[in-house]
């Protein structure tokens, strides 16, 4: 547990000393998310209805981002060699990596989101789920993404195979946290699909770490 | 206890080496020669359990290392080519976190001495990218002053030392060996080490079908 702590720590360090890298997914989600109310035209009834789906997009991709850069300094500096050596199972150390991603890369969206909601003429309530709904969801976008970021790890252009492996892994949180709040707004309960965002997050945060590790141990040899 | 029966190594089609055989008791040392590419560093992640053999089998105590995985790698420290260093961490920060990830944290205190002994002084809160190749190096092996691990593993750990961290190097790995532990390193130089000592030579032989090592006995 120890071993789990001084991970988190040292990868939340390692971002508070490179804030650039998380300001730049922050500042993507803002733009890509404001640029649609801009393109669109402010027509209320029409906002309401792309919100959902244009604010989730914004946040998976500007989850992408950060993504290359889970593992491929470890293993580049040699890091994820000592890890592997270490009596803490890996599994836990690379779960460790991937809460510090989240921390630095979902949870500002998290907090971010409600304010950039408003372009989008939604209600409080509204803005409620969707911080509910990315707040469940986010983590998931973190845990996936680990397993492709382990598995392209040392292939050559891997950012952009990356991309195309894990996005489409991406869809049934993208279908639940979008079809949460679309389903607040017109008026049905939205407890159905954060009840089954809730179940993808407890399978990811059980079966990613594992996963994420086999791959990483390939890698390794 | 470490004894190696039969390792080999392939690359693609190539059998870099076959049929290596040594044992290593406590306080003994091994020094793993061959020319660049001779698979030095293959040897040493295949020890370490970072890459399977391609044959043959390793013993830790009388068992399967495969079998007493968990014991083996809390008892073993291993400093690879990459010294595991963050850039933007300062020597003290990488020095506490390599301790906790081994499994054994270290407070601050035992953490700057360390640093200092190995010549660090004065440089313990500064982030590692401004220290030069072998004050990265003393970083990494700063961890040997801090270890319990009874067998170590370091692969070209005179790499970029002056000879002042040469000799005090030396006398860090003459106590390990005095403390009854197990040494196993790559290195081009003639190092003099207390304690039984053995080098392995990897390369091709004459007999090409079936390349085997030597094994010199140097009492050192």
């Amino acid at each position: 547990m120890n071993a789990f702590i001084a991970i988190v720590r040292r990868d939340l360090l390692l971002a508070a000393r490179r804030k650039s890298e998380v300001f730049t997914a922050l500042f993507f989600f803002m733009i890509v998310v404001s640029l649609f109310p801009l393109g669109i035209g402010p027509e209320t009834a029409m906002l309401r209805r792309i919100a959902p789906g244009v604010l989730w997009v914004a946040a998976l991709l500007a989850a992408m981002l950060s993504l290359n850069r889970l593992f491929a300094a470890d293993h580049q500096d040699g890091t994820l060699e000592q890890m592997s050596l270490s009596p803490t199972p890996l599994a836990l150390l690379v779960s460790g990596k991937v809460l510090a991603h989240w921390l630095t890369s979902g949870l500002p969206l998290v907090l971010l989101a409600p304010v950039l909601g408003l372009q989008f003429d939604l209600s409080p309530r509204a803005l409620g789920v969707l911080m509910v709904s990315l707040l469940l969801g986010t983590p998931v976008l973190s845990l996936v993404g680990a397993i492709g970021a382990a598995l392209t790890l040392g292939v050559r252009g891997g950012g952009v195979l990356l991309s195309l492996l894990v996005l489409p892994l991406y869809i049934p949180a993208l279908i639940f946290g979008a079809g949460a709040v679309e389903a607040d707004v017109a008026g049905l309960g939205a407890g159905g699909h954060l009840s089954l965002l809730g179940a993808l997050l407890a399978l990811g945060v059980f079966f990613a770490p594992w996963a994420a590790t086999a791959a990483l141990r390939i890698a390794l040899e | 206890m470490l004894r190696a029966h039969g390792l080999a190594c392939d690359r693609g089609d190539r059998r870099l080496f076959s049929a290596v055989d040594f044992s290593l008791a406590p306080g003994e040392w091994l020094q793993v020669e061959g020319a660049n590419g001779a698979g030095k560093t293959s040897l040493l992640r295949m020890l370490a359990g970072l890459a399977p053999s391609a044959d043959g089998h390793i013993e830790w105590d009388g068992q399967p290392v495969s079998n007493v995985r968990d014991e083996f790698h809390a008892r073993l420290l291993y400093l690879g080519h990459a010294p595991a260093i963050k850039e933007d961490l300062s020597a003290l920060e990488n020095l506490q976190t390599a301790a906790a990830v081994a499994g054994r944290p270290l407070d601050e205190a035992t953490a700057l001495a360390a640093l200092r002994r190995i010549g660090l002084k004065g440089r313990e809160d500064l982030p590692a990218r401004v220290l030069s190749q072998g004050q990265k190096r003393r970083v990494a092996l700063a961890r040997l002053l801090c270890s319990q691990a009874r067998l170590w593993i370091l692969d070209e750990p005179f790499v970029a030392l002056d000879v002042a961290a040469v000799s005090q190097l030396c006398s860090i790995l003459d106590e390990h060996l005095s403390r009854g532990g197990l040494l196993v390193f790559t290195s081009h130089q003639a190092v003099q080490l207390g304690g039984i000592g053995n080098t392995l030579r990897l390369g091709p032989d004459p007999d090409a079908s079936r390349p085997r090592p030597t094994i010199a006995e140097v009492q050192a």
